[in-house]
């Protein structure tokens, strides 16, 4: 009975519920991180995958696509972790960032812009190739899921591609989403990621929004508004040029 | 008052976003192009005019900053808000595409960030 009522609160209050639970999903990360790895890994870092891991149990408890946000309880979690409250957050960071550190890297970001989607779209088309899906339609749309999981599927129905190619396009966009936030704070030193001009590069070639933020979050949070300068390019880009000139490119190539 | 800070902040997204959403309608497609950094550059330039103008107190510096402390539990709840086993069921195939396209992007940051030392267009600020 206790137990019922509790619950009924939880699904009635859900923003709180979730206050709650990220408060306590993020004190654990902290707390492992000083205790287990005496700060060698960041405490958001860890706070970051043990919430990937309740969106697994999530997942597997429901089916859904919103990870632990599908148990009703917890369905505060979609609204304080979707894109409203997560672009108010970026666009927070920007305050007290000088304008000219932004425009530095403009040249530096566009380049990364274009790099990084054609990165991408060519990695995505070849292992396509490799797997046997060998037309332009299923190299582009593979292509563009490896850019992001919103330019999958946007290539593949622009350009025809069926609903289980698309479903294996997003498959492949979450899952470079996903490898960004949990690689980026083991990669950063090697790849000299510690500056707002590399935070720039990085934000352009990966694209990724979340992948991005949360990647940066568990490096240096100074960093994320200079890597989501260039990420928010990205998508909208990929988009663009994915049912265009990429497909043009893949399909002369594929013949 | 520190909703004067979260109102701004909230102003300069929506005229951000609406920017993005024309910007991409110019081009023909339906997806909002560079709204999150257009918001950015609108937040930079309204705080700094402000600021300027004597008339960015604590309390609305408090109604931004807030948010910006909100930043890693959000990106958090964004996490356990992932579809986790929709990537896990593509199986091999989208796991490779994404991995691999990952790979491919960790290695060019490190190429363009060390040849843009290299130019040093503005000097390293760091």
């Amino acid at each position: 009975m206790i137990f019922e009522a509790v619950h009924e609160v939880l699904a009635r209050y859900p923003i709180l519920t979730a206050f709650g639970l990220v408060g306590g999903l993020t004190w654990l990360g902290y707390a492992i991180a000083d205790k287990l790895f005496r700060g060698r890994i960041h405490g958001s870092a860890i706070a970051i995958v043990a919430g990937l891991s309740l969106a697994a149990v999530g997942g597997i408890a429901t089916g859904g696509k919103q990870g632990i946000a599908d148990i009703p309880a917890f369905s505060g979690i979609a609204l304080l972790g979707g894109a409203m409250l997560r672009d108010l957050a970026i666009v927070s960071t920007a305050f007290g960032v000088r304008l000219q550190e932004l425009r530095g890297g403009g040249m530096m970001g566009a380049v990364s812009l274009v790099l990084g989607l054609s990165a991408s779209f060519g990695v995505g088309a070849a292992v396509a190739w490799a797997s046997g899906y060998r037309d332009a339609v299923s190299m582009t749309t593979m292509g563009a899921g490896a850019a992001t999981y919103i330019v999958g599927p946007v290539t593949g129905s622009a350009i025809g591609a069926g609903p289980e190619l698309i479903a294996l396009s997003v498959a492949a966009g979450l899952a470079k989403a996903i490898l960004v936030m949990i690689l980026t704070p083991a990669v950063a030193p090697a790849i000299g990621l510690d500056n707002p001009r590399s935070a720039m590069i990085f934000g352009g070639l990966m694209g990724t929004n979340s992948g991005v933020m949360a990647g940066l979050a568990a490096t240096d949070p100074r960093l994320v508004p200079y890597g989501a300068m260039t990420a928010t390019f990205y998508t909208g880009l990929g988009c663009l040029l994915g049912p265009s000139l990429f497909f043009f490119v893949i399909r002369s190539l594929a013949g | 008052m520190a909703i004067y800070g979260t109102a701004l902040l909230a102003a300069c997204l929506l005229a951000g976003v609406s920017a993005g959403m024309l910007l991409g309608r110019a081009m023909g497609i339906d997806a909002d192009i560079g709204g999150v950094g257009i918001a950015m550059i609108l937040l930079v330039l309204g705080t700094e005019k402000l600021r300027a103008t004597g008339r960015l107190g604590q309390e609305t510096r408090e109604g931004i900053t807030y948010w910006s402390a909100m930043y890693i539990p959000i990106v958090v709840a964004m996490a356990a808000g992932q579809n986790v086993m929709g990537a896990l069921a593509g199986g091999v195939v989208a796991i490779m595409a994404g991995a691999g396209s990952v790979a491919a992007c960790f290695l060019l940051v490190g190429i363009l960030s060390r040849s843009a030392k290299g130019i040093g267009e503005s000097g390293a600020s760091e």
